[in-house]
């Protein structure tokens, strides 16, 4: 019995359980402390729905052996650029989002493709080189940002060229997911647009792993001797993973945008990957294997954790940003206990 | 007899590795200014025998040896190659242990450096005193002179030709005071053919000044050159010690290789030479230690043909460099049409399939199931296992289980269930899964190497009968890659041994083992004067 209880512990895994028991004592502490809970669901929902398809592109880089896509600003950017244009363009509501999707999408394919290659360049380091990958075009995009030409004073600083650090949604496709058959039940507001597209995206990658490109992908990771005896290229299946993650950060950020209502450019996309990288790892995934549940649920016991954290430090400990402190430091916890497993493990 | 006529007495040694016995009842004996051979097989128990002498961590890390050691006839135990070193034993590496970067004199002196004090080592201690220099290069040069290396002992290591680099080994050996015994771990493997004598010379030279020889190497004519007595071992057991005078060539092959040899297949069916299945001309395979020089063979369709031959002998990188896992060159045709090489998938989509040396780390994904592992080539290769729409596909995870449970139930693979990781297979279990594997893909060849290394007698004999049975069967012909000689001899037709990187050349299965032997220790057509196929 002892055995029993002690073997699904670990295949729960140990750290896993570390976070479930903390988030479990943060929401009784909000109970205790008066704070609704409702409205704390509420907002978990929609966190882990914008947050989700971050986290779902860290799953192609990891089952091809690249590990966490710490790079994926990139895709970011690209989806940005989507989202510009749809404002640009004067375009409204569901027209305006699928615009900048569907721009994004290719845009972020051919960046991902390129930096796919350089990833193939750099076998054995690519957690850190794509890490500072992504921070420098993050730079190099806050001269583009200044440079390119957009016009739509909505966008475009009053006085000058260049564009704002944060541009309004509000009359564009802010929340045209969110609001999407949304209903309320028992006082919590249930996202259904947001949860929706997150789902179909798990669902067309739970799909894609049971293929046969999806196969050789997971075979590439997990083993790039057998790959190679069973003749598969290898250097095609870790790009064509990286091409994947980029295309999931720029679709990503389109709908993380809708729901927070406002396009944030210039420093904010700098550490978008790390909290997504977190996410999957608080899910029980490694930085070698990783599947759709642990997307799901790391990004709901990530997400929530933070919701229900925060209000409940701000009423423990009356200092401004302590709740913002205690999130870097578990969203950077996390990262640092799971890349000293590998190290570990290897 | 008296003890003191020994430099090192080695008795009644035993060890046993996990409850394997690798090597039982050695006793080896030896003189000062003697060359000793030490003759046998990969895996007869040379190295471990060495280990042994040497103290090496792996012999007391699972739980010593049996016997006793004697040096100038004192019984010793030798904890730690430290130890060793101490007791004046010295060994010539097989790998170079050398730094590159350093010159012939500082490897030769490293952590033995004359050294001068000077004012910080009379504060901060020993470690601080300055080189000397001078003295240090007039050591390695009389170190170099002994052994006729002509070359300045300020060159640095890196670039210099392997067979200097041997020399220098020899010179760090020999410069070393109270030096004993040397252990010579074959040492010409890597030499050209002036180098090996220029070697064997100094080793005559070293011996005359008294130092014992060990010499370990499986070249018999080498043996009959310079060796004063010959040690053979066999399956870690000792077969004979003999002196020089007392024997030959053909005696020595006989004695390394010989061992009963049980028939799986017992008429010995004629192979009809018509259709040719596999044709090497010229073949080149550059895989580390197991480099393929020249390899020109021909292979009939129907035929079980058998590659054997020593350790790091090339044998290995065939299957390998035909396969594309290995650069590799030369001209390869399958049933009469060119391959092209360095491509695995072309010799996928060629008809050939493969059962790879590296079980866990080339064969298998060890964190997948079963029936995954022996779907995969299939699938990716030939589509099959598939539902395809358009440029889409998707698993068909009822026809993968569909053969992985005819599979399980034909090969006797024992597990859970073909959901099973392969991680957690016996090696046995394991093998059967990857040529499960390769025969998912409905091979018309199928190169097998190694297929019974590291597995219990049952699942050899299943093996071994799977086999025989798909060339009965199916027609199918197969390449069977192996170190153990006696399983090619049990269901081989032919049997090429390979030495050198080249094939040496081809023996009937029936062949004495005198052939064998000569054959592996590349010394055929030196004694035999003449080609036999």
């Amino acid at each position: 019995m002892n055995k029993l209880l002690s073997s699904a512990l670990a295949s729960f895994g140990f750290a896993r359980l570390i976070i479930v028991a903390f988030l479990i004592v943060l929401v009784i502490g909000a109970a205790v402390l008066g704070i609704p809970l409702g409205p704390l669901l509420s907002n978990a929902l929609v966190r882990t729905g914008m947050n989700g398809i971050f986290v779902l592109a860290m799953l192609p880089t990891i089952i091809s052996g690249i590990g966490p896509n710490f790079g994926l600003p990139l895709g970011i950017l690209c989806g940005l650029v989507g989202g510009l244009l749809a404002i640009e363009l004067d375009m409204r509501g569901f027209p305006a989002f699928f615009l900048a999707v569907t721009v994004g999408i290719p845009l972020s394919a051919t960046v991902g493709a390129m930096y796919g290659w350089l990833l193939n360049k750099v076998k054995g380091s690519e957690m850190m080189v794509s890490t500072y990958v992504g921070f420098s075009f993050v730079s190099l995009m806050n001269i583009g940002w200044i440079i390119m030409p957009f016009a739509s004073p909505e966008m475009v600083w009053p006085i000058g060229r260049g564009l704002r650090v944060t541009i309004s949604l509000a009359d564009r496709f802010a929340s045209v997911l969110d609001k999407f058959w949304a209903f309320q039940i028992f006082g919590v507001v249930v996202p259904t647009g947001l949860l929706l597209a997150f789902l179909l995206m798990c669902g067309l990658m739970w799909l894609f792993v049971r293929s046969k490109a999806g196969m050789a992908m997971k075979a590439v990771g997990d083993s790039r001797q057998f790959a190679l005896a069973s003749g598969i290229n290898v250097d095609k299946y870790r790009l064509l993973s990286a091409v994947l993650s980029t295309v999931l950060g720029a679709v990503g950020i389109v709908v993380f945008s809708q729901s927070f209502t406002f396009l944030q450019l210039y420093e904010a996309p700098m550490g978008m990957g790390f909290p997504a990288a977190a996410a999957i790892l608080i899910g029980g995934a490694t930085v070698r294997r990783a599947n759709i549940l642990n997307v799901i649920l790391g990004v709901f016991l990530f997400q929530s954790l933070l919701v229900v954290s925060l209000p409940v430090i701000n009423k423990v400990i009356m200092v401004g940003g302590v709740a913002e402190i205690a999130r870097i430091i578990v969203s950077n916890g996390i990262i640092l206990y799971a890349l000293a497993q590998v190290s570990r493990g290897d | 007899m008296k003890h003191d006529n020994y430099v090192l007495e080695m008795k009644n040694i035993g060890k046993l590795y996990s409850g394997n016995r690798v090597l039982k009842d050695v006793t080896l004996r030896l003189r000062p200014g003697e060359i000793h051979a030490v003759l046998g097989e990969n895996g007869a128990g040379k190295s471990t025998l060495m280990n042994i002498l040497f103290g090496m961590p792996v012999i007391h890390a699972t739980g010593g040896h049996e016997g006793e050691i004697f040096i100038d006839g004192q019984a010793v135990s030798i904890a730690s190659p430290f130890e060793s070193m101490k007791f004046g034993i010295g060994m010539v590496h097989q790998e170079f242990m050398l730094i590159p970067g350093f010159t012939i004199t500082e490897n030769i002196k490293i952590n033995r450096e004359i050294t001068r004090p000077n004012i910080a080592s009379r504060i901060f201690g020993p470690a601080l005193k300055s080189l000397d220099m001078e003295a240090m290069n007039s050591d390695a040069r009389k170190a170099l002179d002994t052994i006729g290396l002509n070359i300045e002992e300020w060159t640095k290591i890196a670039g210099m030709p392997v067979g200097y680099m041997q020399f220098v080994e020899i010179a760090r050996e020999i410069d070393k005071a109270d030096m004993k015994i040397i252990v010579f771990d074959e040492p010409t493997a890597v030499l050209t053919e002036s180098e090996a004598d220029a070697l064997l010379k100094a080793m005559k030279v070293i011996a005359d000044s008294g130092i014992a020889i060990l010499f370990i190497t499986h070249r018999l004519d080498e043996v009959m050159t310079i060796a004063d007595n010959i040690t053979v071992l066999r399956d870690g057991e000792l077969v004979r010690t003999l002196a020089k005078t007392e024997t030959n060539a053909f005696h020595l092959a006989e004695l390394m290789v010989g061992r009963k040899v049980e028939k799986i297949v017992q008429e010995s069916s004629n192979v009809a030479k018509s259709e040719i299945a596999l044709s090497i001309k010229g073949l080149k395979v550059h895989m580390p230690g197991e480099n393929v020089r020249q390899v020109d063979l021909d292979i009939f369709a129907g035929e079980i043909i058998g590659i054997g031959g020593l350790g790091g002998q090339g044998k290995i990188g065939i299957a390998n460099g035909i396969m594309g896992l290995y650069p590799a060159a030369g001209q390869v045709s399958i049933f009469g049409k060119p391959l092209a090489l360095s491509d695995t998938k072309a010799a996928y989509e060629a008809g050939l399939a493969f059962v790879s040396e590296d079980r866990r780390g080339v064969g298998l994904l060890l964190d997948s199931s079963i029936e995954i592992n022996i779907a995969f080539t299939a699938m990716q290769m030939r589509n099959s296992f598939l539902y395809r729409f358009g440029p889409f596909s998707h698993l068909a995870y009822g026809k993968i289980r569909k053969n992985a449970l005819k599979k399980i139930a034909d090969l006797d693979i024992r597990c859970t269930g073909p959901t099973q990781l392969t991680r957690r297979l016996s090696g046995g279990n394991q093998q059967k899964v990857c040529i499960a594997r390769a025969l998912a893909l409905d091979p018309r060849i199928l190169l097998v190497s190694e297929p019974t290394r590291g597995i219990d007698v049952g699942a050899k004999k299943i093996v071994l009968e799977t086999l025989v049975k798909l060339n009965r069967e199916l027609g199918m012909t197969i390449i069977m890659t192996s170190s153990e000689l006696a399983e090619l001899r049990s269901i081989c037709q032919r049997i090429a041994i390979v030495c050198g990187g080249r094939v040496e050349g081809i023996l009937s299965p029936d062949a004495s083992d005198v052939d064998f032997g000569l054959m592996m220790a590349g010394d055929y057509h030196k004694f035999r004067g003449k080609e036999v196929i």
